[in-house]
């Protein structure tokens, strides 16, 4: 303090308040030393509604995230085709790629009509099956091919091309293309008419370049709505559109079990903070004496609100600290039960719950102190 | 003696016996309410996972290949074998009928249509919209506006019964057509009712009524495939048995379970000559989607009833702490602590039994409300969760009062009495 010398008002205030405050201090640590039992299952009931609320608040912050997951593997959502059905430039894959960043799943695909040695039609397309794996998870195929010269016949067509898995011969333009079946693919629909060769094979055979590709974007309805015109910008040559199938229905689902789980969490952080004001009521209406002795021996409103209210926010503010690393904990292991993917803590929820928590304490405090406020203390200290 | 000192109880003691009733209430009302939303979340889920459009296909047994690059059609239209369109009423006299939320025929034909300023060859599909059928004393109505709820129209929805067909809106950009006008298919002139937008094949070809296509076909009550739109059981080991290998029990089970699966053997029972299976992109994902929102709700509901009954005990226990007093004058009577605490445990199950009726009603109410808002249909509550209800409330409400009371029990009269406790 000599350091300040030129600063008389300020040691004074300092002075003043410094027993004042070191008396705040020990009634309120006493207070919560001395009635151990009822301090506890005050802040237990603080502590299990702040972990519950910053559970609920995760899992609905992170639960489109995680379902979207689930929801890509329905495939593709955006398709870029070639004009009237012709060949996509030859740089259109990369610069889909380039457009959409590393994440995304872009697979291109080629078409041609194809005899076989008999003179029956057949759907062949050039992929890359390494990336068709991924993009399309639902296919049934007893085995992907990995040499070269191995198709994957569609369940359909192998009935036509190849009885028992024998070698095949496919004639496209005058070229002929001996082939075996690598696999056999069931998806019910038009690609169990087809046969699927990996696309270097296919190009050398038929010289046909890719007419459409399939992609994967990640994110909401807006967000692949934006895409679309961001790709057709960079492919002038191409039609960009939609998968409306794919994009509407995820939308819907998604929609109507976010807005279930909001209700849900509304309805679980409406009871667990009606359980604390209950809890934290009653435990400061119990402490009627406390307030009534301090009252009798002279202490001004200001200083026993201030009292009640520093108890009450220290009360919330430990019991949302330590409520919300357990939600944190909460919300991951459901997270990792539901969807094997664990959910990752949120900060920005802690402001939230912290605030909550302090807010239902004050009100908690502050009810059965307006309540208190009018009645004499000597009634409340003969116990009536 | 003791029914009285629990009728009085109640009569002189309301504010503190509303406020612990109040808090019964509410907290067996949220049960209620997230029990019956996730038990039945599962069918809603469902029902919204049908907008991913048909989970099941049914072909001519004795089909030949599909020469189709993009929709498009390259084989000649009158090849292949066709399923009788006589036959699409008995889908409604199946074992999963009530699953089975709607199906629609495709029958695809080539085509040259005729616009006033130009022309060229199509794919048109006939189909039903939303088409009245009758099996038996049954009606009901199906078609596309219930398989396909991502088509759009511009204009309006032709009837099943006229000549007015759907022209795909890049067809129509192509040949600057509006709703209202007239275009010419194989020869005939037809109103175009609306522009059909579905972001897939569709867009470029003319979509007519059933018989207009079998009409232009030439081949009178015949389809080319029908889209089955069902619900169904995610698929587990039994799901994926071959039929013909299980005992009798075994597929008994399997037959009477809503899987894709089965419903496509009796799909193929029903229609002759037939063959049924489970378009796997949607039948597929739709089981995995369907279990992990399954899965959330069940864990989110186990919090809910973790936090009601903690607010419920946190309730009677504070309820029962503020009548030390009260016990400590009763054992100062000579008061034993069993009878004591009988009294309290008592009042603790009729005020559990109230305020779990009570409660189980705004539960209910609360997850009608929840339904309606969120899915625009009722939530089915079982009447079976009434009494599981009312046993927990009760069980609840006992156990957290339990500890409350040991301790007023234990409470030296003299220091209660004194309020020193």
């Amino acid at each position: 303090m000599s350091s300040l010398p030129h600063q008389p008002s300020h040691v004074a205030s300092r002075r003043s308040g410094g027993p004042h405050t070191s008396m705040f201090l020990r009634m309120l640590v006493r207070a919560a030393v001395l009635r151990r039992g009822r301090a506890a299952s005050a802040l237990l009931a603080m502590v299990v509604a702040a972990a519950v609320a910053t559970a609920m608040l995760n899992l609905y912050a992170d639960v489109e995230a995680k379902l979207r997951k689930e929801f890509r593997s329905y495939g593709a959502n955006v398709v870029v085709m070639g004009k009237d059905g012709t060949a996509l430039p030859s740089d259109a894959l990369s610069r889909v790629r380039s457009t959409l960043g590393g994440e995304t799943i872009a697979v291109p695909f080629a078409y041609i009509v194809a005899r076989t040695r008999d003179g029956q039609s057949v759907v062949v397309a050039g992929t890359d099956l390494g990336l068709v794996r991924q993009l399309n998870r639902w296919w049934s195929v007893t085995a992907w091919p990995s040499e070269n010269g191995a198709a994957l016949v569609g369940t359909r067509a192998a009935t036509l091309v190849s009885r028992a898995g024998k070698p095949f011969d496919l004639s496209f333009q005058g070229r002929t293309i001996h082939l075996t079946t690598g696999g056999i693919l069931q998806t019910g629909a038009a690609e169990d008419s087809r046969i699927y060769l990996n696309l270097p094979a296919f190009e050398a055979w038929t010289g046909v370049e890719p007419s459409t590709i399939e992609i994967a974007v990640n994110g909401s309805t807006q967000e692949i709505n934006a895409t679309i015109p961001r790709l057709a910008r960079q492919l002038s040559a191409a039609q960009v559109r939609p998968l409306r199938q794919i994009v509407e229905a995820e939308a819907r689902v998604l929609g109507k079990t976010r807005a279930a789980l909001l209700a849900a969490a509304a309805l679980i952080i409406l009871t667990s903070a009606l359980c604390l004001l209950a809890t934290l009521t009653g435990w400061v209406f119990d402490r009627r004496r406390d307030f009534a002795i301090m009252k009798a021996l002279g202490a001004s409103e200001r200083l026993l609100n201030g009292f009640f209210a520093a108890e009450a926010a220290a009360l919330g503010v430990i019991g949302a600290l330590v409520g919300f690393v357990i939600g944190i904990g909460l919300a991951a292991w459901i997270g990792r039960v539901n969807f094997h993917a664990s959910v990752g803590p949120r900060v920005s929820v802690l402001p939230v719950v912290l605030a909550g928590s302090v807010a239902v304490a004050l009100l908690s405090a502050t009810l059965p102190i307006s309540l208190l406020r009018r009645v004499e203390p000597a009634i409340i200290l003969r116990g009536e | 003696m003791f029914l009285r000192l629990v009728y009085e109880s109640f009569r002189r003691q309301k504010r503190r016996k509303v406020l612990a009733g109040v808090a019964i209430t509410l907290g067996v009302a949220v049960a209620t309410a997230m029990i019956a939303v996730a038990t039945d979340i599962g069918d809603k889920i469902n029902r919204e996972l049908r907008s991913y459009g048909a989970n099941l296909v049914v072909t001519p047994q004795e089909d030949t290949l599909d020469v189709e690059i993009g929709g498009v059609n390259l084989k000649p239209p009158s090849d292949g074998a066709f399923l009788n369109e006589a036959d699409l009423p008995k889908i409604r006299g199946t074992f999963w009928a009530h699953n089975i939320t709607g199906f629609a025929p495709m029958l695809p034909v080539t085509t040259k249509v005729n616009s006033s300023t130009n022309g060229r060859e199509v794919t048109l599909l006939g189909t039903y919209f939303s088409k009245e059928l009758k099996l038996g004393k049954e009606d009901f109505v199906t078609g596309v506006r219930a398989t396909n709820p991502w088509w759009k129209v511009q204009g309006g929805w032709p009837d099943d019964n006229s000549l007015e067909v759907l022209v795909g809106e890049r067809l129509a950009s192509s040949l600057q057509l509006q709703p209202g006008d007239q275009i010419a298919l194989a020869g005939q002139s037809h109103r175009v009712g609306g522009i059909l937008s579905t972001g897939g094949a569709e867009d470029d070809e003319v979509v007519a009524p059933l018989g207009v296509a079998q009409q232009i076909l030439g081949k009178p009550g015949s389809v080319r495939r029908i889209y089955v739109s069902a619900l169904t059981k995610p698929e587990d080991a039994l799901a994926r048995r071959d039929p013909k290998t299980m005992n009798p029990e075994t597929y008994d089970r399997w037959y009477c379970s809503p899987y894709v699966e089965s419903i496509a053997y009796q799909l193929e029972e029903a229609i002759p000559h037939s063959h049924a299976q489970q378009i796997r992109q949607v039948a597929q994902n739709e089981g995995t989607v369907l279990s992990r929102i399954q899965g959330l709700m069940l864990l989110v509901t186990l919090a809910a009833l973790f936090a009601s009954a903690l607010a419920v005990s946190a309730a009677m226990a504070t309820a029962i702490f503020e009548r030390r007093g009260e016990v400590g004058l009763m054992k100062a009577l000579g008061g034993g602590s069993a009878s004591i605490a009988a009294l309290f445990f008592t009042e603790a199950v009729f005020l559990a039994a109230l305020g779990g009726t009570a409660g189980y009603f705004v539960g209910v109410a609360l997850a009608h409300q929840i339904g309606q808002t969120i899915f625009s249909s009722k939530i089915t509550i079982q009447p079976v969760l009434f009494p599981i209800i009312l046993a927990i409330a009760v069980a609840v409400t006992f156990l957290g009062s339990a500890a409350a009371i040991r301790r007023a029990v234990l409470l030296d009269p003299v220091f209660a009495l004194r309020g020193e406790a």
